[in-house]
C-alpha cells in the first residue's frame, strides 16, 4: 500500500565511509561497534519509561535498571574509545524521518573522535554518579521517579552528543532541559526549588532562542540541517556562499545558545541555582551532561569558528573569548562570599566553563575539549564529596562543617585529590588542561589579537581566585574544629568507591594529553571527518605553567592564613571581607536582581495586566460599542427593524437559567432575524459586485 | 473497494455522524445506554473510515486530489457537489474524526449540566459532518455550507451546558452569564465573518462568468484562473479582504479574536475540546485552500500584514496568557499566540511555512485538546479554574499531574513532541519568504516568533508551578481525589501517544503534506 512507502522511514544510511576525506584525515567506519552505537542512545530513551511503569516492583526500585543502563553506555563508550584509540574513526549514521520542502529531517548517529569522547565521558562518569546515587537517594520519597528523571538527563545529552545535525541536537538540547527541569524541581512541595528549576528552564528558554535562529540561519544558508554538509561549505571556503554571508550571525546567534547550556555571562544566573536538586544531579549536570553542551557545540562546529578563510563565524571568535574570560574570572570570585559549600562548586563550574569557552575562542580546540574532559572528572568528584559531607552532617552550610578530616577521611583525601585538580597543581589533571589553554591564550595574544592578552590576564588571575576559594573551603570544611551538631561519620561504601574511582582519573588523566610525554587524547579527538585545523603546543611551556603555579601557590597561602585551622582565629576568617568588593559579590553583582526587578516581574505583572486590559476593554470594548452601535443606528434608521437588534440585547439581559433560554432565544427567531439581516446586507453587496 | 475511492469513501466518512445523530433523535432520552452506544458506533466506524481512506490514498500522488466525487447539485448556480482530498486536507479530516471519537469516549461518564446527553451526542455527531465536510469540499457554496453547519451545534452546546458564572463586561457595565455573553459572541463573530465570506465568494463566482463560458464555484478551476492570473487589482483586493474577514475571524487573528477566550472558557469540556481541537482549523485551513491558490498576487500583497498580525497575535497572546488567574481561560489564550504561530508559517507563502501551518495545526489540535481535557476534569474535581486555590495537584492526583505536564510541555514547544515541528519550521520559513516579499521585515517576525517561544514556556512553567507544585491549600485536605478514570484514559492516551509519534516522526504528517503543498506553492508562485 501506498502508505507504507509515504509513512515507512527511509533505509538507514552510512553516510562516511572511512578512507581519507577532507585533507588527508586518516579515518575508518569503525565497523560494526559503529553501526550499532545507536543503542547508546536509545537505551537510555527507552529505560526511563520502564522505571516509571515497572520501576517500583524491582527490588531496588528502578534503580538497578538506571545504573544498569549507565554501565552498558559506560562499556560501550570505553569500547569505541579503544578502538577509536587504535584506529581512528569519524563516521556518522542516518534515518530520513520526513522531507520538508527540501530539507531532510533525519535522526541519527555520529561516531567520531569528538562525539565518543563524549559517551565515554557521559557513561562513565555517569554510571559512577549512579552507583553513588543510590546511598544518597536511599529512602527518597521519589526514588523511582528520581532514577527514571536521572536515566532521562543521560538520555538527553546523548542524543545531543551523537547528532549529526542541528535538529537532533536541539532535540537533545531541550531534552536535557527537560530532565533538569524535572531534577532541580525534584523536591517540588516547596515553591523554592520550583521557582529554581523554573529559572534554569527559562534561562535556557532564552538562550534557545539564539540556538533556534542560529540552527535556522545556518541551515538556509547551507541548504541542509547536516553538521557535516555546513562543515564541507567551510572546507571550502567559497567567499561567494551563502553560508559566508550569514555566518556571523549564524555564529553568535549558536554561541548565544551555548551560553544558556554552559553558563557564561550573563546567562549563568541559572546554574547556582540548580543546587536546590539532590547533589548527584549537581554532579552529573556540572560534570559530564547539560554545561558541557555549549562547548561541545562550539567544538562540533569548530572550524566554522576557526575560519582560517576569515569569510565564516571567524569574527564571533573575540567575542566568545571575551565572554569566557569574564565568566571565568568574575564569576569565579563569587565563590568567595559563598558559604554554602555546594554554591562554591557551582561558581567554579561557570569559572571553569568560562576557561573551556575561553580557549574555543582562542582557537584551541584540543585545549578547551580536553579542559571539558579532567574537569567532568574532578568536579563530579568535588560534588560528591560535598554530597558526603552534606549527608553526614545535614546541612550545606560551611559554618556547621569544620575539622571533618577525622571524622571522614575517604571523603577528606578525595576531595582534596580534586581540589588540587582544580586550582591545576602538577602534576594533577588540572594542572594540563589549564596550562594549555593559558598557553593557547598566550599563543593568540602572540599573534596580535589584543583581546587574547585581556583574556590571558583574567586567566592567570582566575587560577588566584581558583586556588583561594577552593583554598578556603576546603579549611573550613575539614580542617579546624568541628562547628555543627550532628555527629558526623564516613559515608558508605557505594559512596565512597565512586569517590575513589572519580579521584583517580583526576589524580593521573591529566598524562592523556601532556606536551612532551604523550597525547593520546590530542589524536582520538582529531578523528573528525574535516581537519579541525588548531596547533597543539610541542611541549610545556614551562616558564608560563611556573608564573601560574606560583599564583595559585600564593592564592592558597592566603586562604590558608586567613582560614586558619586553629580555634583562635575563628572570629578573625568569620569576619574576613574585602571592602567595596565583598558587598558587590553578595549581591551577585546585581544581575540577579536586575533580571528579576527589570524583566520578569515587569513581564509578569504590569505589562502582562496591561494587555490583558487592552484586550478586556479596548479590543472587546470595540466589538460590544459596534455592537451597541449598531442598535442605536438602526434605532435612527427606520428602514431597518429595530425590533431585530434591540431585541437581540434584550433577550440576552431577560433570559436565566436553563438550557431552554438559549433555545428560546433562537426559536423564538431573534438569531435568525439578525442572520437574516446579515445576509440581506450580503445580498445587497453582493449585487453592487455583479452590477460593476 | 472502488466505490470508496469514487467519493462514496469521504461521503462515508463526511456523512455517517449526520446518520447516527438521525438515530440517536430517534432513541428516548431516558435510554442513555443505547444513545451512547449509538454515539460510539458512528464515531468509531467514522475514524475507521478516515483510517481507510489512509489505506487508499496514492502518497505518491500526493500533491492530487484523490478518493473525491465531483456530481452536479444545485444546477441553477452551477454549485456542484465536488469533494476530494490531498496531502494538505487528509491528516486534518482524519484528525477530525480521531478527536470526535475521543469526545465521544470522554462524554461516557462525563455529562455537564444540564444532564442531556442525547443532545450533546447529536451536536457532537453533527459539528462532525461540518469540520470533516469543511476539509473535503471543493465548491465554495459547499465549503461554505459545510463551514456554517458547525456554527449553530456549537452554539447550542457553549449556551446550553456553559458556565454559568457572572460575567462582568467592563465599560458597558453588563452582567450577563458568561455561557450568553459567550454564545452570542461567538455567533455574532462568525456571522459577522461568514458574510463577508460569502460576498467574496459570489464575487469570485461572478468574476468567473466573464473568463469562462460559465460561471463556476468549483474551488480546484477558481485556483486554476488564480494561477494564470485571471484575479488582480482592485477586485482581487476587496475580495481577498472579505475572505481574510471570514477566515481570520475563525482563526482566530488578532484583533479578530476576542470571542476566543469567552467561548473556549464557557464551553463544557467537550466543547472547548472540538473548538481548540478542529474549529480554529477551519479558518486557517480555508487559507491554504482558497484565499492563496485563487488569490496568490494579493496573499503576496498581503502576506506583510498577515504575518504582522500573526506576530501580534503570538507575543499579545503569550502576555495575556501570563496575566491569567483562570487556568481554562489560560489554556485558550494560549490558542491566540499558537494560531500565531500557524498563521506566521502561511504568510511566509512558502513550502516551508505551509508544511509547517499543516503539522502546527494537527499538533496544536491534539496538544490543546489535551489540555482542554484535563482542564475541564480538574475543574470537574476541584469546582474551580482558579489557579490561586489550586496547587500542590501532583500530591493530590499525580497521575493527572503528569499528563499536565506532558500536555504543557508538549505546549511549549518541547522539541521531539509534535508542536515542535510548527513553531520551529514557521519560524525557519520566516527567515527566507516568498521572493518578493520584505525579507527584512519577516526577519524580525522571526525574531519576535522566537521571543514568543520564551513567553510561551514562560506561562505554562507559570501554570505548573502554580496547580501542579507546592503543598495543597488547606481546603483540599481530608478530600477524596480521583485519579484519572478509565474513559478518561481511552480519550487521552491516544493524544499522548500522537503527540510523542508525530514529534519523534514528523513523516507521519509531512509524508502526506509536503508534495501537496509544494505543488500547491509551485501552481501559485511558479517554480
Amino acid at each position: 500500500m501506498g502508505i507504507l512507502a509515504a509513512i515507512l522511514p527511509s533505509v538507514t544510511l552510512l553516510l562516511a565511509a572511512g578512507g581519507e576525506e577532507g585533507g588527508g584525515v586518516h579515518v575508518s567506519d569503525g565497523g560494526a561497534l559503529a553501526q550499532w552505537a545507536w543503542l547508546i542512545v536509545v537505551v537510555p530513551l527507552v529505560v526511563p519509561f520502564l522505571i516509571v511503569f515497572f520501576g517500583k516492583r524491582l527490588p531496588f526500585g528502578g534503580w538497578e535498571l538506571a545504573v544498569g543502563t549507565l554501565a552498558f553506555i559506560g562499556l560501550y563508550g570505553t569500547a569505541l574509545l579503544l578502538q577509536n584509540a587504535a584506529n581512528p574513526i569519524a563516521t556518522e549514521f542516518t534515518v530520513e524521518v520526513a522531507r520538508i520542502g527540501s530539507y531532510a529531517i533525519e535522526w541519527g548517529w555520529v561516531v567520531d573522535g569528538l562525539s565518543i569522547m563524549m559517551y565515554f565521558l557521559v557513561g562513565v562518569v555517569g554510571f559512577l554518579v549512579f552507583v553513588y546515587a543510590k546511598g544518597y537517594m536511599e529512602g527518597d520519597i521519589r526514588f523511582t521517579w528520581f532514577f527514571a528523571s536521572f536515566t532521562l538527563f543521560a538520555g538527553g545529552m546523548l542524543v545531543l552528543v551523537s547528532s549529526p545535525n542541528l535538529i537532533q541536537l536541539i532535540v537533545g538540547w531541550e531534552l536535557v532541559g527537560l530532565a533538569s527541569y524535572l531534577l532541580i524541581g525534584h523536591y517540588w512541595e516547596d515553591h523554592a526549588n520550583v521557582d529554581a528549576a523554573n529559572k534554569a528552564f527559562m534561562t535556557n528558554k532564552v538562550a534557545d532562542a539564539g540556538l533556534f535562529i542560529g540552527a535556522i540561519i545556518m541551515a538556509l544558508s547551507v541548504g541542509s540541517f547536516s553538521f557535516h554538509d555546513a562543515l564541507a561549505v567551510v572546507a571550502e571556503g567559497d567567499a561567494g556562499s551563502r553560508l559566508a554571508v550569514f555566518g556571523f550571525w549564524a555564529g553568535l546567534a549558536l554561541f548565544v545558545g551555548a551560553m544558556g547550556k554552559s553558563a557564561q555571562f550573563p546567562l549563568h544566573v541559572w546554574l547556582p541555582d540548580a543546587m536546590a536538586g539532590p547533589t548527584p544531579v549537581s554532579a552529573l549536570m556540572h560534570a559530564a551532561t547539560m554545561v558541557t553542551a555549549g562547548v561541545y557545540l562550539l567544538g562540533r562546529l569548530f572550524p566554522f569558528y576557526l575560519d582560517h578563510a576569515g569569510i565564516f563565524a571567524g569574527g564571533v571568535r573575540p567575542i566568545i573569548m571575551v565572554i569566557g574570560g569574564i565568566t571565568l574570572f568574575f564569576m569565579g570570585l563569587l565563590a568567595f562570599v559563598q558559604n554554602d559549600i555546594k554554591k562554591v562548586l557551582a561558581y567554579s563550574t561557570v569559572s571553569q566553563l568560562g576557561y573551556m569557552v575561553a580557549a574555543m575562542g582562542a582557537g584551541a580546540y584540543t585545549a578547551g575539549l580536553f579542559h571539558l574532559f579532567t574537569h567532568a572528572f574532578f568536579k563530579a568528584l568535588l560534588f560528591l564529596g560535598a554530597g558526603s559531607v552534606i549527608h553526614a552532617v545535614h546541612s550545606n552550610d560551611m559554618s556547621d562543617m569544620g575539622g571533618l578530616r577525622t571524622y571522614m577521611p575517604k571523603t577528606f583525601w578525595t576531595f582534596v585529590v580534586g581540589t588540587l585538580a582544580l586550582i591545576g597543581l602538577f602534576p594533577f589533571a588540572g594542572f594540563w588542561s589549564k596550562d594549555e589553554i593559558i598557553a593557547s591564550l598566550y599563543a593568540a595574544g602572540q599573534d596580535g589579537s589584543g583581546a587574547a592578552w585581556f583574556v590571558f590576564a583574567l586567566a592567570v588571575g582566575g587560577s588566584f581566585v581558583t586556588a583561594f576559594y577552593m583554598g578556603r573551603a576546603v579549611f573550613l570544611t575539614f580542617f579546624g574544629e568541628y562547628k555543627g551538631h550532628a555527629h558526623p561519620h564516613e559515608s558508605p561504601t557505594t559512596m565512597t568507591a565512586p569517590l575513589v574511582g572519580l579521584a583517580v582519573m583526576a589524580a593521573v588523566g591529566g598524562f592523556l594529553n601532556a606536551p612532551g610525554i604523550a597525547t593520546p587524547f590530542t589524536e582520538w579527538l582529531a578523528a573528525r571527518r574535516f581537519p579541525m585545523g588548531d596547533h597543539h603546543a610541542e611541549a610545556v611551556n614551562w616558564g608560563l605553567a611556573g608564573l601560574v603555579t606560583l599564583v595559585l601557590l600564593v592564592a592558597v597561602f592566603l586562604a590558608y592564613r586567613i582560614f586558619a585551622p586553629d580555634a583562635e582565629t575563628q572570629a578573625d576568617r568569620d569576619r574576613f571581607e574585602i571592602p567595596v568588593l565583598y558587598p558587590i559579590l553578595r549581591r551577585l553583582y546585581y544581575l540577579d536582581d536586575l533580571y528579576l526587578d527589570g524583566v520578569v516581574r515587569p513581564i509578569m505583572g504590569p505589562v502582562a495586566r496591561l494587555v490583558l486590559w487592552v484586550d478586556m476593554v479596548v479590543v472587546d470594548g470595540i466589538v460590544n460599542g459596534a455592537g451597541v452601535l449598531a442598535r442605536a443606528l438602526s434605532r435612527a434608521v427606520r428602514g431597518v427593524d429595530a425590533r431585530v437588534v434591540d431585541g437581540f440585547y434584550d433577550g440576552l439581559a431577560a433570559t436565566t437559567g436553563g438550557g431552554g433560554s438559549v433555545l428560546r432565544l433562537f426559536f423564538t427567531g431573534k438569531v435568525q432575524q439578525y442572520a437574516a439581516l446579515g445576509f440581506a446586507g450580503v445580498v445587497v453587496l453582493a449585487v453592487v459586485f455583479v452590477v460593476f | 473497494m472502488e466505490w470508496f475511492d469514487n467519493g462514496w469513501g469521504l461521503v462515508l466518512t463526511v456523512f455517517l455522524p449526520l446518520a447516527g445523530a438521525i438515530v440517536l433523535l430517534a432513541i428516548p432520552r431516558t435510554k442513555e445506554d443505547a444513545l451512547k452506544g449509538v454515539a460510539l458506533v458512528t464515531s468509531l466506524a467514522t475514524f475507521a473510515a478516515g483510517v481507510a481512506l489512509l489505506g487508499r490514498f496514492d502518497f505518491s500522488r500526493a500533491g492530487e486530489l484523490q478518493l473525491g466525487m465531483d456530481v452536479p447539485w444545485i444546477d441553477a448556480i452551477g454549485a456542484r457537489f465536488h469533494i476530494g482530498v490531498d496531502g494538505i486536507s487528509l491528516p486534518l479530516v482524519v484528525l477530525s474524526t480521531f478527536i470526535t471519537l475521543l469526545v465521544v469516549l470522554y462524554s461516557w461518564d462525563h455529562w455537564p449540566e444540564p444532564h442531556n446527553p442525547k443532545l450533546l451526542l447529536a451536536l457532537v455527531l453533527i459539528l462532525a459532518v461540518g469540520m470533516t465536510g469543511t476539509f473535503v469540499a471543493l465548491d465554495l457554496v459547499l465549503f461554505f455550507v459545510f463551514f456554517e453547519v458547525v456554527l449553530l451545534p456549537m452554539y447550542f452546546m457553549i449556551g446550553i451546558w456553559g458556565d454559568r458564572g457572572i460575567r462582568e463586561v467592563p465599560v458597558f457595565g453588563w452582567k450577563l452569564e458568561m455561557r450568553l455573553y459567550a454564545s452570542l459572541k461567538f455567533f455574532v463573530f462568525t456571522l459577522f465573518g461568514s458574510a463577508f465570506m460569502l460576498l467574496g465568494f459570489l464575487a469570485l463566482y461572478f468574476r468567473s462568468g466573464t473568463i469562462l463560458p460559465e460561471r463556476t464555484f468549483d474551488i480546484v478551476r477558481l485556483s486554476e484562473l488564480g494561477a494564470a492570473g485571471a484575479f488582480t487589482g482592485t477586485f482581487a483586493f476587496w475580495v481577498f479582504f472579505a475572505l481574510f474577514l471570514g477566515f481570520a475571524v475563525k482563526v482566530p487573528m488578532w484583533p479578530l479574536h476576542t470571542w476566543l477566550p469567552d467561548a473556549h472558557t464557557a464551553a463544557p469540556t467537550v466543547g472547548s475540546v472540538i473548538l481548540a481541537a478542529i474549529l480554529l482549523k477551519l479558518g486557517t485551513y480555508a487559507f491554504v485552500r482558497i484565499s492563496i491558490p485563487i488569490l496568490p498576487q494579493e496573499a503576496a500583497n498581503w502576506a506583510w500584514l498577515i504575518g504582522l498580525l500573526a506576530v501580534i497575535g503570538i507575543i499579545y497572546g503569550s502576555l495575556a496568557c501570563l496575566a491569567q488567574t483562570d487556568m481554562k481561560r489560560l489554556i485558550a489564550y494560549s490558542s491566540v499566540g499558537h494560531m500565531g504561530f500557524v498563521m506566521l508559517g502561511i504568510a511566509t507563502l512558502t513550502s516551508i511555512g505551509i508544511n509547517a501551518a499543516i503539522i502546527g495545526m494537527v499538533a496544536h489540535g491534539l496538544i490543546t485538546g489535551l489540555l482542554f481535557f484535563l482542564a475541564g476534569s480538574m475543574a470537574h474535581r476541584y469546582h474551580t479554574r482558579d489557579m490561586g486555590r489550586l496547587g500542590g495537584n501532583m500530591k493530590l492526583m499525580p497521575v493527572m499531574g503528569v499528563l499536565l505536564g506532558f500536555a504543557a510541555m508538549a505546549s511549549l514547544g518541547l522539541p521531539a513532541l509534535a508542536g515542535f515541528w510548527g513553531e520551529f519550521m514557521a519560524l525557519m520559513a520566516s527567515f527566507d519568504p516568498l521572493d518578493g516579499l520584505d525579507p527584512g521585515l519577516f526577519r524580525g517576525f522571526m525574531i519576535a516568533g522566537a521571543v514568543g517561544t520564551v513567553l510561551t514556556a514562560g506561562y505554562m512553567l507559570w501554570m505548573l508551578r502554580e496547580v501542579n507544585f507546592g503543598e495543597p491549600a488547606d481546603e483540599w485536605l481530608g478530600k477524596e481525589f480521583h485519579d484519572v478514570g478509565t474513559f478518561e484514559w481511552l480519550a487521552w492516551a491516544p493524544l499522548v501517544i500522537a503527540t510523542i509519534a508525530l514529534g519523534v516522526y514528523p513523516k507521519l504528517v509531512f509524508g502526506m503534506t509536503n508534495d501537496a503543498v509544494v505543488r500547491l506553492v509551485e501552481q501559485a508562485f511558479g517554480g
